[in-house]
């Protein structure tokens, strides 16, 4: 055999070699690949069958909250009126009434009014009656009346010395009779005859 | 003769190089997924795993439902103790 030709032959072995070599090396990679997607494929899996209820409670979740958020603004407009409403709703979360009602779409022209102007009598109503009503922090007459947190101190207020107790016992009333322990003095008249007045002589 | 280490010259500095070359494209490039693989399995297991708590819409629907209702009691008792507002205008 020629020097060429077998120079030629070991060309080929050293190409073969190397092929060898390289598509071993990627049959390997592939292979951890292949395992790779079989753990993703599980995880995948698993996502699907955990999410699959999800959209109809969530849907049956916010048809109950629509339902709520329409009772409810069914009821203020009712009960308010459109304008007290919207001046309920813009006092309670400033802003707000901008972006009106949903079940009614003119409460966005209607120009909210002061919540103080109208309703400062049932305000000053809820601050003095609320027990930890946030109305009633922002009373203009300062601290709620009936401050759970206060209650106590001011009814102590008017005992400083400590709220007394029950008062003490009275002295029992005295035994009477033939045989009681005290025998009271007798008068010295008993069975003699009536004393008579002097007569004017 | 001549043709001989030719063909011999072209397979040492030209088929060999690029076979190389090309195959060792190959195998970086099998190399580097499958670091992307395992990332996405981790991050499939732990969304796997934040789904665990997805049984509890079942008590959320459940209290919503309870909630919705005593609201709409309350607003039927309002509805019957407070004036409407046009009644309370006229």
């Amino acid at each position: 055999m020629s020097a060429p030709a077998v120079t030629m032959l070991i060309a080929v072995v050293a190409i073969v070699l190397a092929l060898v070599y390289y598509l071993v090396s990627v049959i390997v990679q592939l292979r951890k690949i292949s395992a790779g997607l079989d753990n993703v494929i599980g995880s995948v899996g698993e996502i699907i069958e955990k999410s699959a209820p999800v959209n109809e409670v969530v849907n049956n979740i916010n048809g109950q909250l629509d339902a709520g958020v329409d009772l409810l603004e069914g009821l203020l407009v009712k009960k308010a009126g459109l304008s007290d409403a919207m001046g309920l709703v813009d006092g309670l979360y400033p802003g707000a009434a901008a972006a009106g009602l949903r079940n009614f779409p003119d409460s966005k022209d209607v120009d909210p009014p002061r919540i103080g102007e109208v309703y400062t009598k049932g305000t000053l109503t809820l601050a003095r009656l609320g027990r930890e009503a946030p109305i009633a922090a922002a009373s203009p007459n300062g601290p709620a009346i009936r401050n759970p947190a206060y209650a106590t101190a001011s009814a102590r207020k008017l005992y400083p010395g400590g709220r007394p107790m029950e008062p003490e016992p009275l002295p029992r009333s005295p035994v009477i009779g033939t045989d009681s322990p005290v025998q009271y003095e007798q008068r010295d008249d008993i069975g003699k005859p009536r004393k008579r007045m002097p007569t004017e002589s | 003769m001549t043709l001989w280490w030719i063909g011999d010259g072209l397979l040492f500095l030209v088929v060999a190089p690029i076979a190389v070359y090309l195959l060792d494209g190959v195998l970086k490039a099998a190399k580097s997924i499958v670091p992307s693989v395992d990332s996405i399995a981790r991050t499939a297991a732990a969304g796997s795993k934040d789904l665990d708590a997805v049984p509890l819409l079942l008590t959320t629907q459940s209290q919503v439902e309870q909630t919705v209702a005593g609201v709409a009691a309350y607003g039927s008792s309002l509805d019957v103790i407070v004036d409407d507002a046009e009644e309370a205008g006229r």
